[in-house]
């Protein structure tokens, strides 16, 4: 297991260090005047010069490469362009929140799509699970954003039960904090219920199909001792990879949700500072998603070794 | 083999009981749902089994033998119907039975055990919580339990119970599994013990002990056993009665000896006749074929279910229902022409020679070492073998003896390790199939066991067959065409088959269709890897008879691949026996049957279980197949061997030694001694049959 973990996290550092020398190359693919971006089109030749002498924006590729893998290395992404403020400064107030809203959104989904595909898988061809189905095909069909946007009408505008706008006041208590996110993270969720339902009941209905669970019933086995024992268990694995890749996307930020509810996540960061060619930025934040991706999936797997033996045979050899 | 009961039990009586039997099932009928329509299944299916009594039933595939097996503890496909008659098990209806009450009844009345163990069991959970399990169903506390499962491994003789509760499935052997499948299976002491295919899969020595298991475990209960098996000797080794199924119907029962001996159907007398039997070879006679193919499930049968395919069939045999005839002695056919039956002919004798041809294939030192995680795990060592023009060579080995392996040596598929050297035709070929030129590739084909796999889904036959023809032709698309034409002719696949893809076929038709793509551009040597061991019985016939007429018309080789000694005694002209990568024996069929044989061919074959019941002289093998990664020093087989001589057999490789001409045995022992002792093993075990076996434990050495 632990030989496995440590091949794990070298693959990581190399994914990682793909991710950066790609944000870098997309940054550099456009035209590049940083200092021009940050200083405005009236501002004096000079002035931008000396800008991006002083970012070291006009240094050769190479040189800007080199520093922006030495940042990698060291994790110290120094100044914002922008802002001139520490990177990590201003990163820390979008990560805590995209988090925040993030497992909020996790919680609130996983539990009813992991009971719902099962419910299904057990009413298999009836009209509940018709019913179940269909909807999570029709939820996660539908752009965040829309789902946003509709909620946010009918629940904030038109009921006015919560806050159109998620980004509380400082101070606020974890209670009505939980009020105010409650839009955005049931869009995320309505999105994202549809995946994990649909593969939990294609797992358990393979487990409910297997041998041993024949073997299970036969032994005169109540159905939900069944289900506890022998199903859950096999039919999980599936579920939690797919739960573990969406971890990397809701903590991402969904730019989608942010921008209807107005919340200052990792998403909006990201486009800002893409806009901005704000390098140590965009690096920085890409990099933190990369890395939350990273050991959500490898967390997935731990998980799922844990569950089923023959797993983690496949992941000793 | 009598009922078994133990002594202070009632015994069955000839006279009507007033026990109730163990399993009664009446007039059951039982339908599936298909795209929203009913299709019934079994159309009346009526038996019983008496407690202690051990009844099997037979049939080919969709034949609703496993239906009814499923039927007896209420367990069908999610579209299964039970829409007429009932199941009693030990005199309840389980028909009507509510959910609580099934889940009692199959707690404590009613068990099964499964083909394939490997997945029988959760691959998530250990051995031991599973085995606990169905001892804290019937009540028993936690601890009582524990002390249970335990003693349930010991008594299907499993030498380490406590370590194997402590490992997961995936650790254990297939034997291994079956035998704690077993173990959960008599958890409750069942009244009915439903065994469907139970060691299908499992290789001949494996089954063998498992059978010996059961069989003794049937002493210490009185159990009833619904024995499911395509393999007819198994059935006939086992049960006291017999069903034999057709189309959902039991069209004929009886006891068991009989049966196989006198059948009085004419759909038993086919199946029988479709076994190569009592060391039929195919130089006697071709095998019986049961032409045409079972009636489709739901269709409407309103005579004989057996009417479209039997030559006895008259008028009388399409409108009126046959009725139960009953023989005596428990015996009942449903047919008509019961008076009749003697007329079905006989396949006449075969015209197949056997050859004595210039060699085409010679295989010279041929290893081959695979690396698997930084270890080298030889699967075959020094080869030697040849193979003459329109010769059969038959190989036979447990899984794991390196067949296939050696198989794919000879195709290229796997190159051997430097020195092997392979020749065909006087020609030295290139090991590697990417440096043999396209004849030589034309030269050697295979033919899988599955060939559904085999074939591409997504084509029909006639573009498979062309693509083959032209791949090893050159030909051109016209002249394609017509050798395809020929080709389908040859393998008797009419014109309409052509333009359906391989989903549209059955499993036979299929089976043709990969013969006719490996024998597309005329082969020197075809390799058929088990190529009949999916199929039922007169389906490998008809498939048996082909390969040994395309053989005789066109003089190819074959190198033929089987678990199943009957199928390669009747076809193969030569045996090689292999163990760990080794040949220990190799010779003319007739001479390696007859012996003296190695002790491991000795054992094979005593493993087998004979539709014949002639008595077999069961000698045992223990343990399983070493890992060919760390061979036993010596003779390889000695830790198995029940002839091992201590300081030679483990110290020593052995000589080859030549029995007679071309037959070879790779032993210390001489043959003329090895004769005399397997001479008297056989005298022996014919006077004890069954007990000499009950003593042997098994232990679960790591593979």
């Amino acid at each position: 297991m632990l030989p496995y973990i440590l091949r794990r996290l070298v693959l990581a550092l190399v994914t990682l260090w793909l991710l950066a020398t790609i944000v870098f190359l997309v940054a550099n693919v456009l035209p590049n005047d940083v200092g021009r971006t940050i200083l405005g089109p009236f501002a004096p030749q000079e002035t931008v010069d000396a800008l991006n002498a002083e970012l070291g924006t006009d240094d050769p590729m190479l040189a800007q490469y080199g520093r922006q893998m030495k940042a990698l290395v060291t994790f110290d992404y120094g100044d914002s362009y922008q802002s001139k403020r520490p990177v990590w400064g201003i990163l820390s107030g979008p990560l805590w929140r995209s988090a925040k809203l993030a497992f909020y959104a996790l919680v609130m989904t996983v539990p009813i799509a992991v009971a719902a595909g099962m419910f299904a898988a057990r009413k298999r061809d009836r009209l509940s699970d018709r019913t179940i189905v269909l909807a999570g095909l029709a939820s996660s069909s539908i752009p965040e954003f829309v789902t946003g946007s509709i909620l946010a009408v009918v629940f904030g505008v038109a009921f006015g039960w919560f806050p159109v706008l998620a980004s509380f006041p400082p101070g606020t208590s974890v209670v009505s904090q939980l009020r105010f996110l409650f839009l955005p993270a049931l869009s995320m969720s309505v999105v994202y219920f549809g995946y994990i339902a649909r593969m939990m009941r294609a797992s358990t209905i393979r487990a409910l199909e297997a041998d041993y669970t024949r073997t299970a019933v036969m032994k005169g086995l109540s159905q939900s001792q069944v289900m506890r024992t022998h199903v859950l268990r096999n039919a999980m694995g599936p579920t939690i990879s797919v739960i573990s890749v969406q971890v990397g996307y809701l903590f991402g930020g969904i730019i989608g949700v942010e921008k209807v509810f107005n919340y200052n996540g990792l998403g909006q960061t990201v486009l800002i500072a893409a806009k901005a060619k704000d390098l140590p930025l965009l690096q920085a934040s890409v990099v933190i998603i990369g890395i939350v991706y990273m050991l959500s999936t490898l967390l997935a797997d731990i998980v799922i070794a844990w569950l089923n033996p023959r797993a983690r045979l496949e992941l000793g050899s | 083999m009598t009922d078994t009961h133990s002594p202070d039990e009632p015994r069955r009586s000839t006279v009507a009981t007033e026990v109730p039997p163990a399993l009664a099932v009446e007039d059951l009928e039982v339908a599936y749902v298909v795209r929203g329509i009913p299709r019934q299944v079994l159309r009346g299916v009526s038996f019983h089994v008496a407690p202690g009594e051990a009844y099997g039933l037979v049939g080919e595939s969709g034949c609703g033998k496993s239906t009814t097996a499923y039927s007896a503890l209420r367990y069908l496909p999610r579209n299964g119907r039970i829409t007429g008659g009932r199941v009693l098990v030990d005199g309840s209806d389980i028909t009507s039975m509510s959910d609580a009450e099934l889940r009692e009844f199959r707690a404590s009345k009613a068990s099964m055990v499964y083909q394939d163990p490997g997945s029988a069991l959760n691959p998530t959970i250990k051995v031991g919580p599973q085995v606990v399990e169905a001892f804290r169903i019937l009540g028993q506390s936690k601890t009582e339990a524990q002390t249970s499962a335990l003693h349930a491994l010991q008594r299907v003789r499993i030498a380490d119970p406590a370590r194997v509760l402590g490992r997961y499935p995936h650790q254990l052997s297939g034997g291994m599994l079956q035998r704690v499948v077993i173990a959960m299976a008599l958890a409750c002491n069942p009244r009915l013990l439903v065994l469907d295919e139970p060691t299908t899969g499992l290789d001949a020595t494996v089954e063998a002990e498992v059978l010996d298991l059961v069989r003794a475990l049937r002493t210490d209960t009185d159990s009833a056993i619904l024995l499911i098996a395509h393999n007819l000797g198994v059935i006939r080794s086992m049960c006291d009665r017999v069903g034999v199924m057709y189309a959902g119907t039991v069209v004929e029962e009886g006891d068991a000896s009989q049966i196989f001996d006198r059948p009085q159907h004419p759909y038993t007398v086919g199946l029988l006749r479709a076994l190569p039997r009592r060391g039929l070879r195919k130089t006697e006679r071709s095998l019986a074929t049961i032409p045409g193919a079972l009636p489709q499930i739901g269709a409407d049968l309103p005579g004989c279910v057996f009417v479209d395919r039997c030559e006895l069939a008259t008028h009388e045999c399409r409108t009126v229902p046959p009725p139960v005839v009953d023989l005596g002695d428990g015996r009942s056919s449903r047919c008509h022409h019961i008076d009749r039956i003697p007329e079905i002919r006989e396949p006449e004798a075969g015209a197949v020679v056997a050859s004595e041809g210039e060699t085409v294939l010679q295989i010279a030192g041929v290893s081959k070492t695979f690396r698997q995680s930084g270890h080298d795990v030889p699967a075959l060592v020094g080869v030697d073998l040849s193979l003459a023009d329109g010769e059969t060579l038959g190989l036979v080995g447990e899984s794991g003896s390196g067949k296939s392996t050696l198989a794919k040596a000879i195709l290229g598929i796997h190159a051997p390790d430097a020195g092997g050297e392979l020749t065909l035709d006087q020609r030295q070929l290139a090991t590697k199939i990417s440096k043999r030129s396209s004849d030589d590739k034309r030269a050697m084909q295979i033919v899988f066991q599955n060939p559904d796999s085999a074939l591409n889904s997504a084509w029909t036959v006639r573009k498979i067959l062309r693509r083959s023809v032209q791949k090893l032709t050159g030909l051109n698309q016209q002249a394609a065409d017509d050798r395809v034409a020929v080709l389908a002719d040859h393998l008797r696949l009419s014109p309409r088959h052509l333009d359906l893809k391989p989903s549209q076929l059955s499993g036979g038709l299929k089976q043709r269709v990969a013969i006719a793509r490996a024998f597309a551009g005329d082969p020197r040597i075809v390799v058929c890897d088990e190529p009949t061991s999916a199929l039922d019985v007169s389906v490998q016939a008809a498939i048996l008879n082909l390969l040994a007429e395309l053989q005789a018309e066109q003089r190819t080789s074959y190198v033929f691949i089987s678990h199943d000694l009957g199928v390669v005694r009747y076809l193969a002209d030569r045996i090689a026996v292999m163990y760990l990568g080794r040949i220990m024996e190799i010779g003319a069929t007739d001479d390696v049957f007859a012996g003296p044989h190695h002790p491991y061919t000795e054992a094979l074959l005593s493993a087998v279980p004979s539709v014949d019941g002639e008595p077999s002289t069961r000698i045992r093998l223990d343990g399983e197949i070493p890992s060919p990664a760390n061979p036993p020093s010596g003779c390889v087989f000695h830790p198995r061997c029940p002839r091992f001589i201590e300081g030679t057999c483990d110290r020593e490789e052995p000589p080859m030694v030549e029995v007679s001409l071309g037959h070879v045995i790779r032993c210390h022992i001489p043959p003329d001694e090895l004769r005399v002792l397997q001479a008297r093993t056989a005298a022996a075990a014919d006077a004890t049959e069954v007990d000499a076996v009950a003593d042997s434990v098994v232990s679960d050495e790591p593979r």
